[in-house]
């Protein structure tokens, strides 16, 4: 139980250390080791999920179950090698004069106060308290989309502002009307907590966790980025600095994502209508389907990459809207590649970028012959995330075009349609920057890509073998989703 | 329902629900920014008001404290911050608005009666009252967002954000005696720091765009122009 409290009390201390500390030019470094601490704590909690099971604090205020284990050491493994990229990656910001000390100070603070807000989502127990998080997040992350002060990245953080805050305040209203329900059947401060709710689930009258659900998916979906709700994504994505591309795409996302599943745990077990199912396939395969189309049309580097995670994360909240054991699996297993993998892409998309001076397409070229490293990364990267084997999205893609086969076999050909679509609006963008010669001036710049070799090596591993502790987490988890076991 | 059989709480309530939609319908057809905030400062103090109620007649001492913190974030701190980003940019009108009024209008009056339609399974649960506070808290939900649609002005869009939280908070007062206090407390933290927060944002679109008026950002689309 110490080891819940540890996730929470390290970024905490980073937050308050960062905030208040003078400025200091080893601000990254101290960064990489706060994650690195937290990582060791989320491993510990793991180890003991791993021994006794699911965990529930003696005041029932964290859950660890082997849904969110698994998210909790990814998050802080993502947190971790992303502030291992930040550290060099800002530094050269500051010395092409893009930033100030302070701001500096208060990307490193923040930085930290992301991490928490996702800590708090994954661990608490308590609905409402997941709704905090989820707002602190954005209030985390807000400051950070406009951290080059161009008007540009203003607007960008002002219309993420807007839309998420008016967007997730849909979800405290289902989350008011969860609660609501809940007090029909018994009172006091515990009806808001999860593992309370999932007990009494059936008790819940259905028709109003019905309507909490669709208030829900609108509010948590906004920060998936669920067409047609996006707006934001790809504006913040490409107007903050790049290592906040990373954690949102690879786990801000994930994170409402989860916040979706845990609520239709609840509907599901209060009413039979599938409707929260219906739901979340037909906003996941309308993002999925207006992801892939709008890869076609980027120009902006990043932009191209945050429409591949709305297509990805559309088809997780497909796969999970399907139900079945085998697409919950599917999406569980998506949910973990996809995270690792893109954020090793704006890694390297990130030193493209530099190298280039430029997040225009046009003038990205000759990426390999400048800086073979970087090259090769972003096309490995994006083969991929293209669902290429034998890399683990292939694996995750094939499960949930297996299982919309066998539960509504007439979605399948859109399914693969997307695919295809996805698969060349990203390689017609890819192609011309990687290859070709370079352009004249172009110089390779300090980069580490140990993050990227990590991420992509673990992804491969994940699409040869899944090890046993993590698949049987992936079992349980899907035990706990849908009712049954894949295997 | 006869409304005078009921007891003096349910009674206010109802009456408490009319007040903040209609402040919501006032809002909404306002534009002039000065009046706006003060519309908004109105409906916070009303909300205030039901909290203090609903602490007194159900004997929920921790609500008391809810009633503090929207007290002083919502009809003193935002109104005041607001009122004096409209003085500094000496922009007290919000033209834009005024054009389609009548649209505006019929369209926060349908979007009441939607309210009403989505919530009406609740009336198997509960009694009628509760339909009418939760209906008019969706609709204060929802006006707040046809606020921030209808209106140019980055005030009037924050305006509106707040706004919505009251119609959320009404909610939780009126149907859930309040949410748990770990909870509210990090509801109020929240909209505080979101308040903090598009101070600077004031700060920084006054100096990028040298105006307010959020129809200027407008350089991030699909669209190729």
């Amino acid at each position: 139980m110490i080891a819940v409290y540890l996730v929470l009390l390290i970024p905490l201390a980073g937050i308050v250390f960062f905030a208040l500390g003078g400025h200091r030019d080893d601000m990254g470094k101290l960064n990489v080791r706060f994650n690195a601490i937290c990582l060791l704590a989320t491993i510990w909690l793991a180890v003991n999920v791993l021994n006794q099971g699911t965990i529930l604090s003696d005041n029932k205020a964290f859950l660890i179950d082997p849904f969110n284990v698994y998210l909790i050491v990814l998050t802080a493994f993502v947190g971790l090698t992303t502030s291992i990229f930040s550290a060099p990656y800002m530094a050269h910001e500051k010395e092409l004069g893009k930033l100030t000390d302070n701001r500096l100070k208060l990307y490193y603070s923040m930085y930290q106060g992301f991490m928490l807000a996702m800590y708090l989502v994954l661990t608490t127990n308590n609905m409402g308290i997941m709704w905090v998080a989820m707002e602190g997040a954005t209030l985390a992350t807000v400051m950070l989309v406009s951290l080059y002060r161009t008007p540009e990245s203003i607007e960008a953080a002002w219309k993420y502002f807007i839309l998420c805050g008016v967007g997730i305040a849909q979800a405290l209203f289902g989350t008011i009307l969860l609660y609501y329900a809940a007090m029909q059947i018994g009172d006091g401060e515990s009806s808001l907590l999860w593992s309370v709710l999932y007990e009494n689930a059936s008790k819940l009258n259905p028709e109003i966790l019905e309507i909490a659900f669709v208030f829900m998916l609108v509010g948590y979906g906004t920060k998936i980025g669920l067409v047609p709700l996006h707006n934001w994504l790809p504006d913040a994505h490409s107007e903050g600095p790049t290592p906040m591309s990373a954690v949102l795409s690879g786990l801000l996302l994930n994170d409402a994502l989860y916040a979706v599943v845990r609520n239709k745990m609840l509907v599901d077990g209060a009413s039979h209508s599938h409707i929260a199912g219906y739901l979340m396939m037909g906003f996941g395969l309308l993002s999925f389907l207006v992801g892939a189309l709008f890869l076609h049309r980027q120009k902006d580097i990043k932009r191209l990459f945050s429409y591949s995670s709305i297509e990805h994360m559309g088809m997780m909240t497909f796969a999970f809207g399907i139900g079945g054991p085998m697409a919950t699996f599917a999406a569980l297993l998506h949910m973990t590649v996809h995270s690792l993998t893109k954020s090793a892409i704006f890694v390297t998309v990130g030193h493209a970028s530099q190298l280039a001076g430029t997040q225009s397409m046009d003038k990205i070229r000759g990426l390999i012959k400048t800086q073979p490293k970087v090259g090769w990364g972003l096309l490995i990267g994006t083969l991929a995330i293209a669902g290429f084997p034998p890399f683990g999205v292939f694996t995750s893609e094939f499960l949930v075009l297996l299982a919309t086969m066998h539960s509504y076999p007439w979605l399948a050909p859109l399914l693969l349609l997307g695919i295809g679509i996805a698969f060349a609006g990203l390689f017609r963008h890819i192609q011309p920057m990687v290859y070709g010669d370079k352009p004249e001036g172009q110089q390779p710049v300090k980069a580490n890509l140990w993050p990227v070799i990590i991420h992509l090596g673990l992804v491969l591993w994940l699409g040869l073998a899944i090890p046993e502790f993590l698949a049987n987490w992936f079992s349980q988890a899907t035990l706990l989703i849908s009712g049954s076991t894949p295997l | 329902m006869n409304i005078e059989q009921t007891d003096f709480y349910t009674q206010a309530i109802l009456s408490m629900a009319a007040l903040v939609g209609l402040t919501s319908f006032l809002m909404l057809g306002q534009g002039r920014l000065l009046r706006l905030i003060f519309v908004f400062a109105v409906q916070g103090f009303l909300l205030t008001l039901t909290t203090v109620l609903a602490a007194y007649s159900l004997n929920n001492p921790h609500l008391y404290i809810s009633a503090i913190l929207t007290l002083v974030l919502k009809v003193i701190f935002i109104p005041w911050m607001l009122r004096r980003e409209v003085l500094l940019m000496n922009t007290q009108r919000d033209v834009q608005a005024l054009k389609n009024k009548t649209v505006v209008m019929l369209g926060g009056a349908s979007l009441m009666v939607f309210s009403y339609y989505v919530l009406h399974p609740i009336v198997q649960t509960t009694s009628p009252v509760m339909l009418n506070a939760l209906a008019v808290s969706l609709s204060v939900v929802l006006l707040g967002m046809l606020l921030m649609i209808s209106h140019r002005q980055a005030v009037a869009h924050v305006v509106g954000f707040m706004s919505i939280e009251n119609g959320l908070f009404f909610a939780a007062i009126v149907a859930t005696k309040g949410m748990p206090m770990v909870v509210e407390l990090g509801v109020a933290f929240d909209v505080l720091v979101a308040a903090v927060l598009f101070g600077i944002f004031f700060l920084h679109i006054r100096t990028s765009i040298d105006s307010l008026d959020v129809d200027l950002l407008n350089k991030l689309n699909e669209v190729d122009k």
